[in-house]
């Protein structure tokens, strides 16, 4: 089967990796712009990271067919430092018009202090003066339900079309709030921090197959960006129907996606490799 | 899938997981040094007593999420001095 996976962060993977999602029935990834595992000390740290995201990592994709799109924005993390944050998103415009940008992402909280909240805020500003659709990460562990509820909070007090926001990393004490209020919601399969294919399975069948996604997030750390497959197996076992599948891994994604301008999907049949 | 299914599928990985916590358990009580004032086992036993006694709603899950969380506080943008620009 054909997918798409929302939310994988290639630049930290190998190209093994590329060659394994391929395999695997890869279409397409989109790559949101996220922490390096190290605080970096200047803005033009991250625009030759946006250059990264926006010129390398679509070659190297494109070499195992596979399209792909990126978000940019200063992650939540780094968002601490509000003056390098401005910095960063004075870069942001420039890279908007690259081919393969989606949008603004992923933005968010991770600690939930006043300092991400303005930085938050100031990317919403963003996406909304450039017409661009936007992609949240929510804080993990202990954090997330008091920073879901915070983001949701900041974001119905700006006018963003709900149907232009995922909400990610969603899990079980989440996931209704980010749905009731009109959001895409995104699911992370991620070991330990995260949700298990099981449990993300659970979600559907609980909460239903519309406005839902499904990501590895595979990055630095101890990830499985092949997570997605693992969902489809999982899915399978359960005895949902193919189209049911289909929708989840493909369907919706290209859905959300297709809001942006720069959303331009091959058809996966007569896609091909770069070479 | 109906429930005997599942419980045909799952049984067995269900009491590797309980087995689990059990030797974790084990394990700190084994150990030198004293936690029963921490914090983090009464939700330990908070969330253990969701799983064992909560068959009223099939949603212990969501329950022991929240168990886990930090509060949320409807007025913290006011108390961050916070509004928006738009």
């Amino acid at each position: 089967m054909y997918y798409i996976d929302p939310h994988l962060h290639m630049v930290s993977r190998t190209t093994d990796d590329y060659e394994t999602l391929s395999k695997m029935g890869c279409v397409a990834i989109s790559e949101p712009a996220f922490w390096a595992g190290f605080d970096r000390g200047s803005a033009d740290s991250f625009r030759d990271y946006f250059r990264q995201l926006t010129e390398v990592e679509p070659k190297r994709a494109a070499q195992y067919g596979i399209q792909h799109f990126t978000w940019l924005c200063i992650n939540a993390k780094e968002a601490e430092n509000v003056e390098l944050s401005r910095e960063v998103l004075k870069l942001i415009p420039e890279f908007l018009d690259c081919p393969n940008v989606l949008g603004i992402g992923e933005i968010g909280l991770n600690k939930n202090t006043r300092n991400e909240a303005i930085v938050f805020q100031e990317h919403l500003e963003l996406a909304i003066a450039h017409d661009q659709q936007v992609l949240i990460h929510t804080p993990h562990l202990e954090d997330k339900y008091q920073g879901t509820r915070m983001i949701l909070d900041m974001l119905g007090e700006h006018s963003v079309d709900r149907s232009r926001v995922l909400v990610d990393h969603v899990e079980e004490h989440t996931v209704e709030h980010v749905l009731k209020a009109g959001y895409w919601a995104g699911m992370t399969l991620y070991p330990v921090t995260k949700c298990t294919p099981s449990r993300a399975v659970d979600i559907i069948e609980r909460h239903g197959s519309d406005r839902i996604c499904v990501n590895s997030a595979g990055d630095w750390g101890p990830s499985k960006p092949t997570a997605v497959p693992d969902l489809i197996l999982e899915m399978r076992r359960r005895g949902h129907d193919e189209s049911l599948i289909r929708k989840i891994v493909y369907d919706n994604p290209r859905t959300f996606f297709s809001q942006s301008r720069n959303f331009h999907l091959s058809d996966p049949a007569t896609r091909g490799v770069a070479k | 899938m109906n429930s005997k299914q599942i419980l045909d599928r799952e049984f067995l990985e269900i009491r590797a997981k309980i087995l689990e916590v059990a030797a974790a358990l084990d394990r700190i009580e084994r150990a030198n040094g004293d936690v029963a004032g921490d914090s983090r086992m009464a939700l330990i036993a908070d969330a253990i007593n969701v799983i064992a006694n909560d068959q009223s709603d099939p949603i212990r899950a969501e329950k022991i999420q929240l168990l886990f969380s930090r509060d949320y506080d409807e007025k913290w943008l006011e108390e961050f001095a916070l509004t928006s620009k738009t």
